[in-house]
């Protein structure tokens, strides 16, 4: 019933609603290309609205089809965010580990998701850029050095400028741009019964586990009983559409009606 | 054929339905003969500029040749090739001319806030291209003697800028003579005031486009910085009225923060007095202004370019802003804070302010003549297209296209609703220029604000890229040339899957009616296994293969080494392929300048010209517009002239007969 992946998988296969959330330039499409192509660019153009993939993964029991949604990380892009989230069965919530704000950022979104999305959701939280700082350098609460002054423009090119840093900017020393240490994003993902990794998907590093992960902590029975196939997603999504206030196209100015503010 | 009863792509509705926009009322009451009149704010601005325009202006070109300033050139003689015009698909034709005019230009939008203190210009006061471009170019210089617009006057002077033959980069490749080859035919040319050309070299235009680079930390670097900066050959910058950067092309707010300050001060020094600046002109570098509600838009270009064309392109940066934040938004947040940082709220979207600019600085045939290029198909295999489009169509779509490399193939919409060339400009560039959405590699759903359609909401866009074949050559354009676009528009949120669905339920009737399909992708939407089932991918795929024709293929033997031809009623053009004159971008840039030059010129106010024909070192150019049609060619300078004249004839009848083929018309209406 739940049998989306053709007939010749011998596993019974499920889909599964993912996505990502977290503020902008953190990384989160880069992961997602890492995960589906297995590829990394630089400097990549900040994703407009959002983006839909899917991929499978293989455990040993079955196969878990994601869909993914990659949702853009700018502010006026929030409000859009219910509707990839609603219905979802695992959620991605990305930090830069050499950003402070962005963790903050992220636990709003936990928060949010916890007040919002379906109650047994799965939510990872991960923090990104691995490869900006000394790889598993425990650089405990004291050592951490207070946060740079970021502008607010800086955001989208924060990851070449951070990865400039490293070679001759303010940390020559240890070369670790680390400004989250792992102990204070565990601890905090603990707390909230969150799975926690961090990843780099410039490297490739712990990329594939998150997934994984997520995929062993979907309950059996949410995969029996929710929603399996990529058609009961599109109701999902679908379905709702009918209750919004809906724009008449058979009408001159249909359109004029919309929302008007992004916000 | 009757081509007065056809349907336009784009049509008088979007008037009627912009009636209904509260908004407008600024727009609809302010006078429409705004469009005949800004030659009146062209001077008045431009007078009042003079005291620092004009001087610097007259010893640059005193410094070239003193003479040329004294004894102005006569005008050129009317071409004896109005003949031309009695060809009869002209005549036959000539019921149309109605059905052009109304059709919605580029500029035509009133999407535009309320300027403050009642300026007269509120609107776009480009009403149509018939009255609209002709009444603003730029011609009018002529009627006074300061030559303060050099770029401008440049289509009726002797060449300036080129007096010193050495450093003429030339149009085409292999560019020989100086001497007329044929001098039968050329002596007479040689009375002819020659035009004006860009000398853009290859390696200058390529950094064009590089980045000006980051301050270091002691700002020891600014020097340098700022020398590159400004040895950029354009400029935009937008700023807010109170002052504030927003987004500049080239260097960042810190760099140039004393620079934006100047232009800031100047253009309010005017908005303080009521007197809107809208262009001047220091040497050979053309500032023109566009003050649209908070924001103020700036050009800076030392190109071949004039105030029309500039203004135009201010307006599709100014659309791309709207498209991201609406226009009721954008006000809300300036009424509350004037001195809003929009910067944040546009977070994101200064890529595809960026690649629109760079579009627009390498040359855009598309905003120069305010239409869109469609892909040449053959007419059964258009319709194929269009009813696999309406066969699919579902609840919610609105626009649906099918796009290959920037090029329409095909269109569904409703009856009631008509494209705006400008907002697909928008949607061209956020899906092929910019790599936001292509990178990503899977299905998007952008929500995007159509400004021409309607700049109060959102509307929501599905797009899905399919790969045909990923043969590739040498030709800069190909990346951007070889992906077919699916771009279905909904004004519906979380109609996604309804989109994607047109999928599905497709694939469900095709392997009823027909078994083995194989899905080549996950993106294949539905109706396009329908074409593949009619073999409409394919045809596409060839088309594309096949490039734009060459026009020698069109016109054997022709002298004429490229043209542009744009059907008025349709709103559309085609051109000719660019390889192997103007591959490079430097190239492409000169020859868009050239037709920047004769365009300025047939559009020129007050002009009824219908052909016009002009020399310059390093191109002859021949433009001809009938309420049908406009067709501009460009040739190498010692062309004869005849024989440009008849090849642009040959073209003329060409796309004439072929114009169900080149053009969209009407599309596929549900």
């Amino acid at each position: 019933m739940s049998d989306t992946a053709g007939g010749n998988a011998p596993k019974p296969s499920s889909s599964v609603k993912l996505v990502l959330l977290g503020e902008a330039a953190v990384g989160k499409s880069s992961l997602v290309l890492r995960f589906v192509n297995n590829d990394f660019q630089e400097n990549k153009e900040p994703t407009i609205g959002a983006a839909f993939l899917t991929q499978k993964c293989t455990l040993p029991t079955r196969t878990i089809k994601f869909e993914i949604w990659d949702t853009a990380g700018q502010e006026r892009f929030a409000s859009l965010a219910p509707m990839y989230y609603r219905n979802a069965q695992a959620a991605l919530v990305v930090y830069d580990v050499t950003k402070p704000s962005s963790l903050t950022k992220a636990k709003h979104w936990v928060a949010e998701l916890q007040r919002q999305a379906s109650p047994g959701i799965v939510i990872a939280l991960v923090g990104n850029k691995l490869d900006l700082t000394n790889d598993g350098g425990e650089s405990a609460g004291g050592s951490r050095s207070p946060p740079l002054e970021h502008g607010s423009g800086e955001d989208e090119d924060g990851e070449e400028e951070e990865a400039n840093d490293v070679g001759g900017g303010e940390l020559p020393d240890s070369g670790d741009a680390r400004k989250v240490s792992t102990r204070e994003a565990s601890s905090y993902a603990e707390e909230e019964g969150l799975l926690f990794f961090e990843t780099s998907a410039k490297l490739g590093t712990n990329v594939v586990d998150v997934f994984t992960a997520i995929a062993n902590a979907i309950p059996e029975s949410s995969l029996k009983t929710g929603r399996g196939t990529a058609g009961a997603g599109q109701t999902s999504l679908g379905n709702r559409s009918a209750e919004d206030a809906r724009v008449n196209l058979g009408e001159r100015n249909a359109a004029t009606a919309k929302e008007g503010c992004a916000c | 054929m009757v081509n007065g009863e056809r349907p336009s792509l784009c049509d008088q509705r979007l008037k009627n339905q912009a009636l209904n926009c509260p908004r407008n009322d600024c727009g609809m009451t302010a006078p429409r003969s705004a469009s005949a009149s800004p030659s009146s704010a062209d001077w008045s601005a431009a007078s009042s500029q003079d005291a620092t325009a004009s001087p610097a202006s007259k010893t640059n070109v005193a410094n070239h040749d003193p003479v040329l300033e004294e004894i102005r050139p006569p005008l050129p003689p009317r071409p004896t090739t109005l003949s031309l015009l009695n060809d009869e698909t002209a005549a036959r034709n000539v019921g149309l001319q109605a059905e052009a005019t109304t059709a919605v230009s580029h500029a035509e939008i009133e999407t535009l806030a309320p300027e403050p203190s009642g300026s007269t210009y509120s609107t776009l006061a480009v009403r149509n291209l018939s009255d609209g471009l002709k009444a603003k170019a730029s011609l009018s210089h002529l009627a006074s003697a300061r030559g303060s617009e050099t770029a401008d006057s440049a289509s009726i002077r002797s060449s300036i800028q080129n007096s010193d033959p050495g450093d003429v980069e030339v149009l085409f490749k292999d560019f020989a003579p100086t001497v007329p080859a044929d001098h039968m035919d050329t002596k007479s040319l040689l009375h002819y005031p020659e035009c004006a050309a860009d000398d853009i070299g290859d390696v200058e235009f390529a950094e064009e486009f590089e980045p000006v680079g980051e301050l270091d930390e002691t700002a020891a670097n600014e020097d340098l910085l700022l020398q590159r900066w400004k040895s950029k050959r354009k400029h935009f910058l937008i700023i807010s009225a109170a002052g504030k950067p927003i987004w500049t092309r080239h260097g960042d707010g810190g760099l140039i923060s004393t620079y934006v300050g100047v232009v800031q001060t100047i253009i309010s020094f005017y908005e303080d007095s009521n007197d809107h600046l809208r262009s001047f002109t220091a040497g050979d570098t053309k500032f023109v202004i566009l003050t649209r509600g908070p924001l103020y838009l700036v050009a800076i270009s030392r190109m071949l370019e004039n105030d029309n064309q500039l203004r135009l392109q201010l307006e599709a940066l100014y659309m791309q802003i709207l498209s991201t934040l609406t226009l009721p938004s954008l006000t809300h947040l300036f009424s509350v804070r004037p001195s809003t940082d929009l910067k944040r709220p546009l977070q994101g979207s200064e890529t595809l302010l960026s690649s629109l600019a760079d579009s627009f600085t390498r040359g855009s045939p598309s905003t120069l003549l305010s239409a869109l290029e469609t892909l040449k198909l053959r007419k059964v295999h258009r319709q194929a297209i269009n009813n696999a489009l309406l066969k699919t169509k579902s609840k919610n779509l609105l626009y649906g296209l099918v796009v290959a490399g920037g090029r329409l193939v095909s269109v569904v919409r409703p009856k009631k609703h008509s494209l705006h060339p400008g907002d697909l400009q928008l949607i061209f560039n956020m899906i092929f220029e910019a790599d936001g959405i292509k990178a990503g590699g899977g299905e998007s759903w952008v929500p995007v604000c159509l400004p021409g359609f309607n700049s109060s909401g959102y509307l929501y866009m599905y797009v899905s890229f399919i790969k045909l074949n990923a043969d590739t050559d040498d030709h800069e354009d190909i990346v951007k040339d070889e992906s077919v676009a699916v771009v279905l528009i909904s004004p519906a949120k979380e109609s996604f899957y309804e989109m994607q669905g047109m999928r599905d339920s497709l694939v469900e009737v095709s392997s009823q009616t027909e078994n083995i399909f194989e899905v080549r992708e996950l993106t294949l939407i539905a109706f396009l296994k329908q074409m593949e089932k009619n073999g409409s991918m394919q045809v596409v795929a060839a088309s594309i293969d096949q490039g734009r024709p060459a026009t020698t293929d069109i016109v054997p033997g022709t002298v004429l080494h490229h043209f542009m031809y744009k059907s008025r009623a349709n709103v559309q053009f085609t051109m000719s392929e660019y390889s192997p004159e103007f591959t490079t971008t430097a190239r492409k840039r000169r020859l868009m300048s050239a037709y920047n030059n004769i365009h300025s010129s047939i559009h020129a106010k007050n002009s009824q010209i219908k052909v016009h024909y002009c020399v310059s070192k390093s191109a002859s150019t021949f433009a001809w517009v009938t309420p049908i049609f406009e067709l501009y060619c460009v040739a190498e300078p010692n062309a004869n002239r005849k024989a440009l004249v008849q090849g642009a004839s040959r073209i003329a009848q060409w796309a004439q007969r072929e114009e169900e083929r080149l053009f969209i018309i009407g599309g596929a209406v549900f």
